[in-house]
């Protein structure tokens, strides 16, 4: 019963979400060696406290969200579009 | 007679009679009856039988908590198992009957298993998965093996109902400022203070009357309280009880609307299922009374002394004649009062030497220093021989002649709710219970559900709890404090077991699952001492009481044994449900049809009316067949399968997904998805694309056209639709914020037909408005034009195949597409055409080697499948890296190829394993993933892997084999394109 701000819809339940993944990858670029290809997609931190992860507002504005929550309390910090320029189109 | 209801007191209606059955008999009750109460005024003392030992059981408690009166309600299609009779109320008409016995609770065929007792011992079950000793300890399971029927025929509680559920459950979302749980002193008042503060209150009671403990009080009338916080705007909600607490102070609750013998209001659901989200939560959920465990403590007349207060004073039910009280602390006085001035005659054990305060009173004797020892009698209580504490061993002093004996070790706060949100509880040696422990939520525990006692400590802890609330909601700044803990006059002093001289007593921790005292020890002797060891191993606590009343005792025992205090030993961890929710209440509505949505295309009415049987694929319903008189399936796409190759045919596709990519980078984008080259198609034409997923498996495959030069057109599978989409949005938004494309479902926005075969040119002739657009120079193979169906209709027409005749795929607005369908299927019929659907599109695909979803699996690279070519080495691409794993290319990986039965008249079934001859074992060589039979060929024909693909076994026979279906036949490997190879046909 996680509820997620999104930046442009506002609270939301999270069933109007889906979980996406580690949001602290950096993916390499696509002509990139496979080794770093394969730390990026296997290769994944068992995190107790903060994790920053990838959510969409699939039900909603279909946004993909970078959200900060503790995987202890489902606690969330942070809630913010993954895009660096959405922000901006909502604040205007 | 020893229990009877009597005059003057309860505050049952007698003005209303309820008739109801019980084990076949018929009884009267009152309106305001529980049906543990009615029982109890009809003298009907053994309800059921116990879970191993089959012994007979009465009504214990009078809420939640009860772990003897486990019954069923209704029968046929209604029958409702493992009821507590304490909590279901009575209506006119009820039928209940009593569970694990045979014939019946009276006389129970199953009590054998009392004096096999010892076989049934804690680790029962494990020891025989292991093999019985001595027979075959440690070596093998036989005996389990054979006498696993028996045991799974006598085990379990009641039996459900084979029949599907009749009634409606619903499903409810609400929001309030605060809600309350649970209606006692504590939890009016928090409600009063909170709704006075012009907040939105929701209280909820599980009980059908709120007051909590109140009801047992004379004066306190349930329905002035109502009406006052019903005046005072607060949302009551009875009969609804809170089962979970989650995140972010979500609750969930399942109001019971109606019973199940209500005629009227049909509509109405039989429970609801609420999610309700408060901005704070107050828990006056209350405290459970605890027994004490000593020899034959569950014989039918033993009971919680409080229930039986509230038996007299709610139900106007005396629960015996003569009654003996145990208790351990003060709370069991007021009891002996109520129960003597309702003409019992009361002994009080109380097991406290030296009292600060005395207790003492005219109407009852009281008997200090001592405690229950035994009872006597099987069926119902005859004698209780007592004890007092010699050098802390238990001696037998006395033998005392009565029929009821009431038991008070203490009480537990019902924590449980906080318990869910991960906090746990501490120990307060003093009250000799677990408090609750501090939330960092917003929840509020008060009342004795915080481990306070006194009646106006409650009030003021309900009062507290209110302001708690609103300081943390930044509503008021007000100072408040809560009352301490505890509250008697006198300390209670721990009693959690007598033990008993002889050995293989049965002294119970767990009414319900029979465990006994001997059992925690037997699992400390055989190492179970953790508290989550020793309640799987016992099954303590595990019942559907989930140990409410028991739990402590089986702590305690551990901690002796131990030589621990019992905070250190610990506590489970409570887990929702609070107390058990019916399976229909999750289900709610989505049943039958409702299961799921559905989505049908735009020709969806269309199809019906002309004869389609439908079938659910993905969330879409597509034509299967379009059966003639008499067809069966088979039948009918063999026979649709074939017209198409050799006149033409009409399909529904819309299910495919659709998605418009627009922007000044899309064709920098649609390059770096495909896996093929896409970065000099021509506009107006469309081309066939695969697409990896980052680790290099296929996600989907589709075509994608070009419509301008920053336009494009992408369909995709219909079972991937939504995911592709998905993920198209994070390559975006998440990894290429730099590029200028945008993408939207245009699924729902085109209606699609697929029109296939030889005679699809002469079809199409009368359907559009210039049919000269279509002609091979203007519309060739892989491209896509505008056009016009006759009636100016606007619609797109690909040149796409996929069954590997000439086709085409009209694309038109949603709208159009049955307006589209009749003027194809009216020019289609004269030249013998048909409709097909799904099967046949199947047989068609399969004939040509065409994958779906059932060999692009998941687990398939794009050289599995043959399509090594289209993954190009000239560009980098989602995958491009990680498709040349080693796993992914090596030698012996499973390819795609086609299957023929050896004798042509055999049919063989998808999952079918391929394995080499006199090899027949395990996961074989290969697999079939999709079958058909194929008119063109004559036989069946089927699709799959192999390992080292066609070129390795084209000349050797393999055989498929089924264990399922118990079949073998031989197989031959060919070329998965198994129909026209050259593909000829496309370009007719
Ligand atoms: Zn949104």
């Amino acid at each position: 019963m996680i509820l997620i701000k999104c930046p442009y819809c506002g609270e939301r339940d999270h069933s109007e979400f889906s979980y996406g993944g580690d949001a602290s990858i950096v993916y390499p670029s696509l002509d990139a060696p496979q080794e770093e290809w394969v730390k990026a997609i296997f290769f994944r931190e068992n995190i107790k406290g903060i994790q920053k992860e990838t959510w969409q507002h699939i039900n909603g504005c279909r946004m993909w969200l970078e959200v900060e929550r503790s995987t202890i309390t489902h606690e969330i910090t942070s809630v913010k579009p993954c895009h660096k320029n959405l922000q901006k189109v909502i604040d205007n | 007679m020893s229990s009877q209801r009597i005059d003057n007191f309860g505050k049952i209606n007698r003005e209303k009679q309820f008739r109801f059955n019980w084990e076949n008999k018929n009884y009267f009750g009152y309106e305001g009856d529980s049906l543990a109460s009615a029982l109890l005024a009809n003298d009907i003392r053994i309800v059921g039988r116990s879970f191993k030992y089959h012994r007979p059981r009465g009504i214990m408690s009078c809420g939640v908590e009860e772990s003897g009166g486990l019954v069923t309600i209704g029968t046929g299609n209604k029958k409702d198992p493992n009821v507590r009779a304490t909590s279901q109320e009575l209506y006119e008409g009820l039928i209940a009957s009593g569970q694990n016995a045979f014939p019946s609770v009276n006389f129970d065929l199953g009590s054998v298993n009392n004096y096999l007792s010892r076989f049934f011992a804690a680790g029962f079950y494990y020891k025989t998965f292991m093999g019985i000793p001595p027979f075959e300890w440690g070596k093998g399971t036989a005996v389990w093996m054979f006498f696993e029927k028996f045991i799974r025929k006598a085990a379990g509680m009641g039996r459900v109902s084979r029949l599907p559920d009749p009634d409606i459950y619903e499903h409810a979302n609400d929001f309030c400022d605060i809600l309350v749980v649970g209606s006692g002193s504590a939890g009016i008042a928090s409600a009063k203070e909170a709704a006075d503060k012009k907040l939105d209150v929701i209280l909820v009671e599980q009980d059908n009357f709120i007051g909590g403990d109140q009801l047992s009080e004379t004066s306190f009338d349930s329905n002035n309280a109502l009406a006052e916080l019903r005046s005072l705007g607060v949302r009551v909600m009875k009969r609804t009880t809170a089962f979970g607490l989650y995140d972010n102070c979500v609750l969930g609750l399942i109001e019971r609307v109606k019973d199940q013998s209500n005629p009227i209001n049909k509509e109405l659901p039989k429970q609801r299922f609420w999610i309700v989200r408060a901005k704070h939560v107050i828990i006056g959920s209350g405290a459970f009374e605890r027994h004490i465990a000593f020899n034959n403590n569950d014989v039918p007349g033993s009971m919680t002394v409080n229930a039986s207060k509230h038996y007299l004073n709610r139900y106007g039910v005396l629960t015996g004649k003569n009654i003996v009280i145990s208790t351990n602390n003060d709370s069991a006085y007021g009891t002996a009062e109520a129960l003597v001035k309702a003409g019992a005659k009361v002994i009080v054990l109380d097991k406290r030497e030296n009292l600060n305060s005395d207790l003492s009173n005219n109407n009852f004797e009281v008997r200090n220093g001592v405690v229950p020892y035994n009872i006597n009698g099987a069926r119902e209580i005859k004698s209780l021989d007592i004890a007092d504490t010699v050098n802390s061993t238990y001696k037998k002093i006395d033998t005392i002649t009565c029929d009821q004996v009431l038991m008070s070790g203490g009480w537990s706060p019902a924590v449980h709710l906080l318990s869910h949100r991960g906090v746990k509880p501490k120990w307060d040696s003093e009250n000799q219970c677990f408090i609750p422990g501090e939330a960092k939520e917003n929840i509020t525990m008060i009342g004795s559900a915080r481990g306070i006692w006194g009646k106006d400590d409650c009030i003021a802890s309900g009062i507290s709890g209110a302001l708690d609330a609103l300081n943390r909601l930044g509503i008021s700044k007000t100072k408040y404090f809560f009352p301490k803990q505890g509250g008697w006059e006198n300390s209670i002093e721990p009693l959690y077991e007598v033990k008993y001289k002889k050995s293989r007593s049965k002294s119970f921790v767990d009414f319900q699952h029979d465990v006994t005292c001997d059992d925690v020890r037997l699992a400390h002797r055989e190492g179970f001492i953790s508290v989550e060891h020793l309640k799987r191993y016992t099954t303590l606590g595990m019942a559907n009481d989930q140990g409410k009343m028991g739990n402590i005792i089986g702590l305690s025992l551990m901690a002796d044994l131990l030589g621990k205090e019992i905070p250190n030993v610990g506590t489970t961890t409570f887990r929702p449900p609070f107390t058990p929710v019916s399976i229909g209440a999750l289900a709610g509505r989505s049943v039958g049809k409702h299961f799921m949505p559905l989505r049908t295309t735009p020709m969806h009415q269309w199809n019906l009316n002309n004869g389609a049987t439908m079938i659910d694929a993905g969330l879409y319903q597509r034509p299967w067949y379009f059966p003639k008189k008499n067809e069966t399936i088979n039948d009918a796409y063999i026979r649709e399968a074939a017209t198409v190759r050799k006149t033409v045919g009409i399909c529904d596709v819309t299910s495919l997904g659709k998605i418009a990519i627009q922007g000044p980078d899309s064709t920098e984008f649609i390059n770096r998805v495909y896996s093929n080259a896409f970065a000099k198609l021509p506009i107006n034409k469309t081309r066939y694309g695969i697409m990896l997923r980052d680790d290099g498996l296929v996600l989907d495959d589709g075509t994608c056209w070009r419509i301008s030069e920053t336009e494009y057109f992408m369909t995709t599978s219909t079972a991937q639709a939504g995911r592709v989409m998905a993920f198209l949005e994070e390559l975006l938004q998440v990894r290429w914020p730099d590029l200028k494309v945008n993408v939207t479902s245009v699924s729902e926005q085109w209606g699609v037909a697929a029109i296939s075969g030889p005679k699809t040119r002469e079809v199409l002739d009368q359907c559009l408005e210039d049919s000269s657009i279509i002609s091979n120079d203007n519309l060739p193979f892989m491209g896509f034009i505008s056009a016009n169906l006759k009636g100016r209709i606007p619609c797109k027409i690909a040149r796409i195949s996929f069954s590997g005749e000439l086709g085409f795929e009209i694309y038109i607005l949603a709208d159009y597409a049955n307006k589209m369908m009749d003027i194809l299927w009216n020019s289609a019929k004269k030249f013998d055409g048909c409709l097909y659907g799904l099967e046949a599109l199947g047989a068609l695909r399969v004939e040509k080697g065409h994958v779906t979803g059932a060999e692009l699996d998941g687990r398939t690279t794009i050289d599995d499948v043959g399509l090594g070519n289209m993954a190009s080495n000239k560009k980098s691409y989602i995958g491009s890296a990680m498709r040349k794993r080693g796993v992914l290319s090596a030698e012996d990986r499973e390819k795609l190829v086609g299957f023929f039965p050896v004798n042509k008249k055999d049919t063989f079934d998808s999952g079918t394993i391929i394995c080499e001859k006199n090899n027949i074992k395990g996961f074989g060589i290969g697999r079939v993933t999709s079958v058909t039979h194929s008119p063109e060929l004559g036989h069946w024909i089927g699709l799959g892997f192999i390992k080292g693909g066609v070129e390795k076994w084209k000349d050797t026979i393999v055989v498929g084999s089924d264990p399922i279906r118990n079949k073998e036949m031989e197989i031959q490997v060919v070329s998965p394109h198994m129909i026209d190879p050259g593909g000829k046909r496309l370009h007719g």
